[in-house]
């Protein structure tokens, strides 16, 4: 569905992923993990037209989209949950997830995906006219999930959502990323909860310093000695 | 018979009545000008300095709107409007976005680069002699308030305002647009990631602020008469001590703080002070930004992280 051909990709001097190729299949949920500065987010940036790639190409099925603005991007169906949420504080749930479906037309097909959305998330249906700036960070989280499916996205991007929440939401936070990944959504999880990550991800990559450095299924990746020792506090 | 400080407490009060709608109406044109400078900063956290400039192209495009092509003042107004969002676009595109990614104080000096420059192209264009609005356009009466009469021009003055900032309202909070232009001004990114364009939401905003400055030129020139190709000068630096004073980049604190102002300038008048009438605008400046920098509506909104 999404293939990321030897981009790279630079801030100023800093080359900040070098020569990165990825792939994801339709259905699937593919985890990229690494440490603090690996280059997660700049990859996730460059898919949704944040960041423009010095050389490579991104394809979605058959059109290249590397360098496209992210309105289009969105349009096609690449949804993108930034690091730290980025929710608009100050505006209210309900807003937050009109903007979400902010390039779409379909009132009909606005109206249901509200209803999921807060079937997913109830939490955000009792605060629907609550400003966002006032919600958890855990709620948070879930406004910045909701308000992506709202563009009813066929691949969503999701940096790092287990960011500074509590080991209980934690758990909820992923079982909801598989739960929409059963509806029919595609999945590209960034983590530093690499154990998390992996329990849920069909496949994995690992990066450091902008290379990556490490491919495979999540299962052989879980077993892999250096894997265990760099990122899943094993011995 | 009757005691003459009964009388003299009569005619204070009338006096006073007379100076708060004075005040009222001065104010509303402040705060229409100063709307533009707060939705701007909001967006791009860019003092526009040239957008007093803007009020004063509204108040010409206005004058020859109702001398040279015969209009009426609400055909006036809305040629006025609109001709005025297209410039203020047009400033924007050609002076302010090359300039998006550059520092601030590069961005406030091209600002008031501007400014001058429409302020002397005016004066290139139709000279620096001023003109005055025709009397007896305002299809208003004068109505009669506690003994107070109040002039045809401060009803419309006081209308036009009123509508176009109900007008704002709906915009800003009911409409996509409006809802666009929230979301950039909190976070630009953020607002990409939605499909949103920014550019054109800066654009958008800045039509509509300048569109705000054009109707307080027109609305200017109705109730003071003369205008000139410096006239937006003084109320361009005040509209912005408005806004300031409300909270700059907060709206209903822009609406607020001009009001306020044309209060407070028509108190001093009236208090026998009308020559630091102008004064009394940067006093207030320096004291907002000693005691409440934010403004009077402004508040510290933390982020969760
Ligand atoms: N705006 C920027 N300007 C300059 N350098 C940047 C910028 N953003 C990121 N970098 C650099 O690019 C590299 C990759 O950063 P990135 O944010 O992609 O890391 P990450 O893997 O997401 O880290 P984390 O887990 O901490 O979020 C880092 O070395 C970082 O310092
Ligand atoms: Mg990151």
């Amino acid at each position: 569905m999404l293939k990321v051909n030897d981009i790279n990709v630079y801030y100023g001097n800093i080359h900040a992923l070098k020569g990165v190729t990825l792939e994801i299949h339709p259905g699937e949920i593919v985890t990229l993990i690494g440490a603090n500065g690996a280059g997660k987010s700049t990859l996730l940036k460059t898919i949704s037209g944040l960041l423009k790639p010095k050389s490579g190409e991104i394809l979605l099925e058959d059109e290249h989209v590397a360098g496209k603005v992210p309105q289009l991007i969105v349009k096609r169906g690449i949804s993108h949950v930034p690091e730290g949420r980025r929710v608009f504080a100050n505006m209210s749930v309900e807003e937050n997830l009109e903007l979400g479906a902010y390039l779409r037309k379909d009132k009909n097909g606005i109206r249901e995906d509200f209803e999921k959305v807060y079937q997913l998330f109830p939490r955000l249906q009792e605060r629907r006219k609550q400003l966002s700036g006032t919600l958890s960070g855990g709620e948070q989280q879930m406004l910045a999930m909701g308000r992506a499916l709202m563009a009813r996205p066929r691949l969503l991007l999701l940096d790092e959502p287990s960011m500074g929440l509590a080991p209980l939401l934690v758990k909820t936070i992923f079982r909801i990323i598989e739960e929409i990944n059963q509806t029919g959504t595609t999945i590209l999880l960034v983590e530093q909860n690499a154990n998390m990550a992996l329990s849920i991800a069909n496949r994995a990559y690992v990066i450091e310093t902008g290379k990556i450095v490490a491919a495979g299924t999540a299962a052989e990746l879980g077993e892999s000695d250096q894997i265990r020792k760099a990122y899943l506090g094993g011995h | 018979m009757f005691p003459i400080p009964f009388r003299k407490g009569v005619a204070f009060m009338e006096q006073l009545i007379q100076q708060l709608v004075n005040g009222i109406s001065l104010g509303s044109i402040y705060a229409l000008i100063a709307l533009g400078y707060t939705m701007v900063y909001g967006i791009v956290k860019l003092i526009n300095f040239a957008h007093g400039d803007v009020f004063m192209v509204g108040a010409f495009i206005g004058f020859y709107s109702i001398t040279v092509m015969d209009l009426g003042i609400f055909p006036a107004l809305l040629v006025s409007m609109a001709a005025c969002a297209l410039f203020g676009v047009l400033i924007e595109r050609i002076a302010y976005k090359p300039l998006r990614n550059a520092t601030r104080i590069a961005a406030l000096i091209t600002a008031i680069g501007v400014s001058l420059f429409i302020e002397y192209g005016t004066i290139y264009i139709r000279g620096a002699q001023p003109e005055a609005y025709p009397d007896g356009i305002v299809p208003l009466k004068s109505i009669d308030l506690f003994g107070v009469s109040i002039s045809g021009q401060s009803l419309l003055i006081l209308g036009v305002a009123i509508v176009l900032m109900i007008l704002l309202q709906y915009i800003v909070h009911k409409t996509k647009i409006g809802k666009a232009m929230r979301a950039v001004s909190h976070d630009q990114d953020a607002a990409r990631l939605m499909g949103i364009n920014v550019d054109n939401t800066i654009s958008a905003t800045f039509a509509i602020g300048s569109a705000l400055a054009g109707a307080a030129g027109v609305v200017f020139g109705i109730y003071y008469t003369k205008i000139e190709p410096l006239m937006g000068i003084i109320p361009g630096l005040k509209a912005f001590v408005a806004a300031v004073l409300g909270g700059i980049g907060i709206i209903p604190g822009a609406m607020v703080g001009g009001l306020l102002l044309g209060v407070i300038e028509a108190l001093v008048s009236a208090a026998g002070f009308s020559l630091w009438r102008d004064g009394v605008a940067f006093v207030v400046l320096i004291v907002i930004l000693i005691f409440r920098p934010a403004g009077l509506f402004g508040k510290n909104v933390r982020e969760k992280v």
